[in-house]
């Protein structure tokens, strides 16, 4: 029986009975193995045995647990939701694994070591020496055209993806476009068909050869994959039907000015209008003082 | 203002915690309360998150105020926290310590019918009375607790199922894992392996083990009423202690190391359709274990066993991607409401696309 008293603990810490970064040193050891076989193989994912994070599933268990599993004393962390610093999840996530680490967090990309995301890339340039780690709720990028685990499996292995481009040209059929909004399939390292998160399409070309190593992880679906450094991912297109990413021609952001970022529309109270503000609130207060 | 425009995010989180807080109107609950008052809540807790502990179980009852589902989360992220030292050694449910056993597959079983502790007998008669409205803590004085200080006291029950095998109505243990064709000595530990399909029986009955009551009860009920075709009849169904031995890591003796109260259940498969009678005429069975006094789901467990060894699956039950995918309640209800988190870059990019489709309709798009 466990005796309550001796894990509440009589000293100060509330964390008291926590490992460093929370899970334990076998835990975190299977997950960079597993991190590394997703480098070998860019765009494979890789089964492996996810834990139940202190965090609900789907609010980012799978980047949680990269994160504490890569993470050390020296790291600097950011965390962004929808490229917000300040999103609640984002807040959360944050406080947990300082709480758990002491780690330095932050709010500025360019001093970060690890950026933990949900939804976004930030916009300002990234070098070789951080790690991107991606909040991932469907690993699986056929899985709207296929819902059964055994099957994709196989159509990855075979390289099988016709249905998924048979899927892109009936789209096309019916709305005359591509509808496909965030979650774009991309192609990574000319192999494997990968699903990039939910980030919106403005965000994948940024991926493409990007110095940055990518790591992507789905806690629920138990799976980790990557896009290493320099590494090519192509979203899917037809010769005649291109990839588009968001269209934001003539609109800026109404604080910085930007009329090169991704925007979040507004709705005005008073008037109903649109406005428009960078999604990267990060980069928009740098703008906004003429840092970046 | 939107839950993520304003700067003050981490203020917000604890307001908004302190507001639960403030709506915990009567005074504290003891967790012994708990863990003696709402025994099913704990068991079922303990068999949801993972990890047999009473104490913690009822204390993840009281901070999730009374959500079971959000209780056995906190219990499963809690034990993430604990290394992995060892497995038991197999425990045999002959060995049980028998609280309640029944079976409704013969009039009379050698050892008897012992109803035990169950409401099953009595009507569901809201109870206004003194043990009801009143608040008494006397509920359990007119029960007899003496059950024998011996060991040797403890009857031990031979199992209906053996009964049935040694007649040769039974199809044996070993043949049980035909559709996986997974032929591994140790059973599979989805915990630490991520689950692949066709999963091995290791795998699934693990996966039963800690499915969400509920979403359990929902599938095997799908099945016994007309979306499959199990309809098993109960061989039997214990509800006891059994207790958990590990092999000493110096001496290599087996040891002790506590019981466990399991609540099993052996279902016949021998319901109209694909999966009644093997090829060689024999029952299949359908197995359920589960921690606490959960017999529902022990039952559940027992049908979708059986539904999930169709080599064909034509129902939502027969499917095992479909039922392991799909009765884990803290996979279910954080992926659900996960859907209160802010979505509005994935949003924008989806009203990028309709504002595009729209505009090609009629016309407007100069260029593409």
């Amino acid at each position: 029986m466990t005796e309550l008293s001796t894990l509440a603990g009589t000293d100060s810490g509330a964390l008291k009975g926590y490992n460093f970064a929370f899970l334990d040193e076998f835990t975190k050891r299977e997950i960079r193995r597993k991190i590394l076989k997703a480098v070998a193989i860019p765009g494979y994912q890789v089964p492996f045995g996810s834990r139940e994070m202190p965090l609900a599933k789907g609010w980012g268990t799978g980047g949680i647990q990269i994160t504490l599993s890569i993470i050390g004393r020296s790291d600097v962390l950011k965390v962004i939701d929808q490229g917000s610093d300040e999103s609640v999840n984002a807040v959360n996530i944050r406080n947990l694994v300082s709480r758990m680490t002491g780690v330095e967090t932050t709010s500025d990309t360019g001093s970060a070591t690890i950026i933990q995301t949900r939804h976004r890339i930030p916009e300002e340039a990234l070098t070789e020496d951080q790690i991107m780690v991606f909040q991932v709720p469907f690993p699986e990028p056929l899985r709207t055209i296929e819902p059964s685990e055994q099957v994709t499996r196989r159509m990855h292995a075979e390289q099988d993806y016709s249905s998924m481009w048979l899927h892109l040209y009936e789209d096309i059929v019916k709305h005359g476009k591509i509808t496909i909004g965030a979650r774009y399939p991309c192609l990574v390292n000319g192999r494997h068909l990968m699903d990039p998160s939910p980030i919106p399409r403005w965000d994948v070309p940024r991926l493409h050869r990007s110095p940055v190593l990518h790591l992507f992880c789905a806690g629920r679906e138990k799976r980790i994959y990557a896009v290493p450094p320099h590494t090519p991912v192509e979203p899917l297109e037809f010769e005649d039907y291109k990839f588009e990413t968001e269209d934001f021609s003539g609109k800026v952001c109404e604080r910085c000015g930007s009329s090169d970022t991704f925007l979040d529309e507004i709705i005005d109270d008073a008037t109903g209008d649109s406005r428009y503000l960078c999604s990267d609130t990060s980069f928009c207060e740098k703008r906004q003082r003429g840092c970046a | 203002m939107g839950y993520v425009l304003v700067k003050g995010g981490s203020e917000a989180i604890k307001n908004a915690k302190a507001l639960v807080g403030s709506l915990r109107s009567a005074p504290h609950i003891k967790v012994s309360q708990i863990r003696g008052r709402l025994r099913l809540s704990v068991d079922q807790v303990m068999g949801e998150g993972g990890l047999y502990a009473p104490e913690l179980a009822a204390l993840a009852i009281r901070q999730s105020d009374g959500d079971l589902v959000a209780a056995s989360f906190l219990i499963r992220a809690y034990r993430s926290t604990l290394p992995r030292i060892g497995y038991s050694e197999t425990s045999d449910t002959r060995e049980m310590f028998v609280l309640r056993r029944i079976s409704s597959a013969f009039k009379e079983i050698p050892g008897g019918q012992i109803l035990g502790p169950s409401i099953d007998y009595t009507e569901r008669l809201l109870d206004f009375g003194e043990r009801g409205a009143v608040d008494d803590d006397a509920g359990t004085d007119d029960v007899d607790q003496e059950f024998g200080t011996e060991k040797s006291d403890i009857p031990k029950f031979k199992k209906v199922s053996d009964l049935l095998r040694a007649s040769g109505l039974l199809e044996d243990v070993s043949a049980d894992d035909e559709t996986s064709g997974d032929a591994r000595d140790e059973p599979c530990d989805i915990t630490r392996e991520s689950i692949r399909f066709p999963a091995p029986r290791s795998a699934r009955l693990q996966t039963l083990a800690r499915g969400e009551t509920g979403a359990m009860l929902a599938l095997a009920y799908s099945s016994l009423r007309g979306y499959g075709s199990v309809h098993p009849t109960i061989a039997e169904m214990r509800v006891g202690y059994v207790s958990l031995r590990i092999k000493h890591p110096y001496t290599g003796n087996d040891v002790s190391v506590g019981d466990v109260l399991v609540t099993e259940c052996e279902g016949i498969l021998s319901g109209v359709g694909a999966t009644e009678i093997t090829a060689d005429n024999r029952f299949s069975l359908g197995y359920g274990l589960v921690f606490g006094q959960n017999e529902k789901k022990a039952i559940s467990m027992s049908i979708l066993d059986g539904t999930m060894r169709a080599s064909e699956p034509k129902t939502p039950a027969e499917d095992q991607e479909f039922v392991l995918y799909h009765i884990d309640g803290i996979d279910a209800m954080g992926f659900v409401e996960h859907l209160k988190l802010p979505h509005y870059v994935t949003f924008q990019s989806s009203l990028d696309r309709i504002r595009a489709v729209k505009s090609e309709e009629v016309g407007e798009v100069s260029d593409d």
